[in-house]
């Protein structure tokens, strides 16, 4: 497996070359925060009935937020996409825009779910209340906090972009990296709607 | 405004810790001193602090390492003192608050910060010289690994002056370590420092992984990689693998201290077992993520010394990854008694037994690579054969434990706690200072004196056997660990025993100590510089360039066409350094502050959670993200070293290595 860019490109910055350790490192960082999640599934396969006398799944979801909450991070995933294809034809006020979309997208998402926890927590099925629910909110609000780690991320480009008239390796893999992280979530709540609030409202 | 800290945080009413801080303050601040007097801050800050250099990110990760070790044998010698005294009414020296602090800290700092950052201190110095690549792959990360390491262990070391540290055992099971039965600050301090540790090594295992995958010399396909580096790689994806889980396991008590969640608590449904099970899935890799590269240190020392190649490469590598594998489904050994049942409990068993099979094999290949060679009696053979021999007996009665039946007697005896000293000291602490030996001239220029390392090594030997087999005897009367004080009469001798054994292995570390004053005050002796590179006559690609390499390692990137690529090149008279270029332009990262600045606003963050001063917290966080922010943005980030003064550099190598030979 020889690599001729170690000869003059070392350092995954270099302009000029095609090949770079940046996305194929953060696509392995990916994996080792897809163990994080896997291991809260696990976590939360253990507790989901050790309700302590408290409530359970069946009680506490609503479909209806639910499906809209999926629907946003969905849809979002296919503007980042289409920002994808534009940065590729280095049209940056398009990436722009689709960035910007994107980010509204997942503020609606973060909205709908934080509007969620705080019924939840107004009617004491807080994380504190039981087991099931301690696992619950965890799974589900690390989920939430890398969606608003993405939504920090996609601003810093958006400022970094602004202004400019091309996008240089640098940047693009910037953007693959976003986009793989921002795909990976997409598939890390299918998980969590399926095996968190189907499975507990079945 | 400061949370839970107050005046009463500072433990004056501890004799032994007000002398060590006195002790600290005092050694502080004339360190502090020698370097303002010698002006060397800049020197200080500039070429190391906030160096991208792999070398000498090595070098301070080693440092960092031996300053654990000082920190950790303290604590060890005073656990061995403490039950030489406390014997039959005599309550010794240290009340149970305090003790229970000493063997948690003992623990976590000898695993944390001594064996992890030794480790990655070599995987830093060797793996981007053997694979001939310039650096690894992403040399900011390398640099902010570093910093949240060391700002990991500066808050343990924090919390023996402002505070306290945890009473829990080095892996604080609930529901002891829950805020029911540890309302203090001690297991905050433990969760915070491991987790910002933890991120920095979990970076590392992903830098190494991918500089290993990526950046190899050309013709270097992976059969054809140093077995140091295959045993690197393959502790790196256990790090990728391991570490996320102990990150959840911690979090998740975290969630139950701060949050008052019910993960591990007695009621609310909590699920201590849980923890169990989540910490030991991370903890046995761990060990193997720690041994996987002694056994590549050794792999390397042993051919270099006994002037043969090593035997049987293909298995050696099929070894290890094969124990990669199987050290993730042996973790349930840990707990036999917990009660998991008779099915469970036998499939552990069998897989932990298998695990020694490729461990077997590694230890017949280092024997038959010794067998029919010319062996040199080096300082570095003596670590290696007092290995092969420990550790043996080390394994030997771990697979005695792994016999979940016997288990049931010996679980959290002392017999526990002599066999895996017997492995972690044998195996890792003997194969890292083997390695320190070994690449000491390629980082330094000079080598290290022999005298004084081969007392090291007896004193550490024989110390260590004294030290450790009277515990397997305890283990066998029905001592258990962690025990402030006791009256059995039978005891009391081997505990004495075992005392001068810690006795010894302190002069050990003395004569380590004498070792590097000796060599860096003789360097200059013409016996002791290493003009070559090559000191031993070695084999793999690290050889090949000069000692200390320069700043880009490898002027022009070597071909690999052979394992042992440098040796096969000696053989056939090749020049591996293409001396004499033509020569390019190299292209280098440049140095950059933002790694240490993570580091500050870590620890801000960090020392802000253990005492709930939320503002604090807030202002480490938004720290930290403004600065990761501001580094993405910052555009320059690298240069070009000239052709000419590559060539400057190569010729002046050239000229030493011309001058030495003429003589």
């Amino acid at each position: 497996m020889a690599h001729d860019t170690t000869l003059t490109d070392a350092h995954g910055h270099d302009d000029h070359h095609h090949e770079s350790p940046v996305v194929f490192g953060f696509w392995v960082y990916l994996m080792t925060d897809c163990i994080i999640f896997g291991t809260l599934f696990a976590v939360f396969a253990v507790l989901h009935d050790q309700f302590a006398g408290g409530p359970t799944g069946k009680e506490l979801f609503e479909i209806g937020g639910l499906a809209a909450e999926t629907a946003l991070l969905l849809v979002s995933s296919i503007t980042y996409g289409f920002g994808m294809i534009a940065a590729h034809k280095q049209e940056v006020n398009k990436v722009i825009m689709w960035l910007g979309v994107t980010f509204l997208l997942g503020a609606g998402f973060l909205g709908l779910e934080i509007n969620e926890f705080r019924h939840l927590i107004a009617d004491g099925a807080g994380p504190d209340r039981s087991a099931f629910l301690s696992a619950f909110f965890t799974l589900v609000s690390t989920h939430g906090l890398h969606v608003s780690f993405g939504l920090l991320w996609i601003v810093t480009l958006m400022v970094q972009l602004s202004g400019t008239t091309e996008i240089p390796e640098r940047m693009m893999n910037k953007l693959t990296c976003l986009s793989l992280f921002w795909h990976f979530l997409d598939i890390v709540w299918i998980c969590v709607f399926t095996f968190v609030y189907l499975a507990s409202m079945m | 405004m400061l949370g839970r800290l107050s005046l009463e945080a500072l433990p004056l009413d501890v004799p032994i810790l007000v002398g060590t801080f006195i002790g600290v303050a005092i050694v502080g601040i004339a360190v502090l001193g020698l370097i303002t007097y010698y002006g060397k801050w800049g020197y200080l800050w500039k070429e190391w602090l906030i160096s991208v250099d792999h070398k000498r990110l090595a070098v301070m990760y080693v440092v960092l390492a031996l300053v654990a070790l000082f920190r950790g044998f303290a604590d060890a010698i005073m656990m061995r003192t403490q039950l030489a005294l406390a014997y039959n009414g005599n309550p010794g020296y240290l009340p149970p608050h305090h003790y229970d602090q000493i063997f948690s800290a003992h623990g976590t700092i000898m695993i944390f910060f001594l064996a992890m950052a030794f480790m990655t201190g070599l995987f830093n110095l060797v793996v981007p010289l053997q694979i001939g690549a310039r650096d690894v792959a992403f040399p900011f990360l390398n640099n902010f690994s570093f910093w949240m390491t060391a700002v990991g262990f500066i808050l343990v070391n924090v919390s023996l002056f402002i505070g306290e540290f945890s009473q829990c055992g080095w892996l604080a099971y609930p529901p002891l370590s829950e805020a029911q039965f540890s309302p203090g600050v001690g297991v905050d301090y433990y969760l915070v420092a491991l987790q910002i540790a933890g991120v920095g090594t979990l970076l590392t295992g992903v830098n190494f992984f991918v500089t290993i995958i990526k950046m190899r010399a050309p013709g270097m396909g992976l059969m054809k990689m140093p077995v140091f580096t295959w045993t690197a790689l393959c502790a790196s994806i256990l790090i990728m693998v391991a570490f996320p889980v102990l990150t959840v396991a911690l979090a998740l008590l975290g969630l139950d201290r701060y949050l008052g969640m019910h993960f591990f608590t007695n009621d609310g449904g909590g699920n201590q077992m849980l923890y169990l099970s989540l910490i030991w899935s991370w903890g046995h890799p761990e060990v193997y993520i720690l041994i996987l590269p002694a056994f590549g240190v050794f792999s390397e020392v042993v051919p270099a010394f006994s002037r043969k190649p090593l035997f049987g490469y293909t298995a050696m590598v099929y070894a290890t990854c094969a124990i990669l594998v199987l050290s993730l489904v042996v973790w349930v050994h840990h707990f036999f008694t917990m009660g998991a049942g008779p099915d469970v409990n036998a499939f552990f068993g069998i897989m932990t037994m298998i695990i020694s099979i490729p461990t077997g094999v590694k230890l017949f290949n280092w024997m038959l690579t010794i067998y029919k060679g010319r062996v040199e009696y080096h300082s570095t053979m003596y670590w290696a054969i007092g290995f092969m021999i420990t550790f043996t007996i080390g394994g030997m009665t771990g697979v005695m434990m792994a016999i979940p039946a016997a288990d049931f007697v010996l679980h959290n005896s002392l017999f526990l706690i002599a066999h895996f000293h017997n492995v972690i000291i044998g195996g890792v602490y003997f194969g890292y200072v083997c390695g320190m030996n070994f690449w000491f001239p390629k980082a330094f220029g000079f080598k290290l004196n022999e005298t004084w390392g081969k007392a090291a090594f007896w004193f550490w030997c024989i110390g260590f056997y004294f030290a450790f087999t009277p515990l397997y005897v305890l283990g066998f009367e029905g001592m258990t660990r962690r025990m402030n004080h006791y009256s059995n009469p039978d005891w009391y001798p081997w505990l004495l025993v075992a005392e001068v054994g810690a006795v010894m292995i302190l002069l050990g570390i003395v004569c380590q100590l004498t070792q590097l004053y000796v060599s860096i005050r003789d360097r200059n002796l013409p016996q002791n510089v290493d003009v070559t590179g090559d000191p031993w006559d070695a084999r793999a690609l690290e050889w090949s360039t000069s000692s200390p390499p320069p700043v880009y390692n490898f002027a022009i990137i070597p071909h690999v066409h052979e394992l042992d690529a440098f040796y096969h090149n000696k053989e056939n008279g090749i020049d591996t350094r293409s001396a004499g270029g033509p020569y390019a332009p190299v292209h280098m990262p440049k140095n950059t502050s933002a790694g240490i600045f993570c580091g500050l606003f870590s620890l801000i963050l960090g020392f802000a959670l253990v005492w709930h001063i939320w503002w604090a917290a807030a202002l480490g966080l938004v720290g930290l993200i403004a600065t990761v922010i501001a580094r993405s943005a910052d555009k320059d980030i690298d240069y070009y070293i000239p052709a000419e003064e590559v060539a400057r550099i190569e010729n002046e190598h050239s000229r030493k290595l011309m001058a030495q030979a003429a003589e």
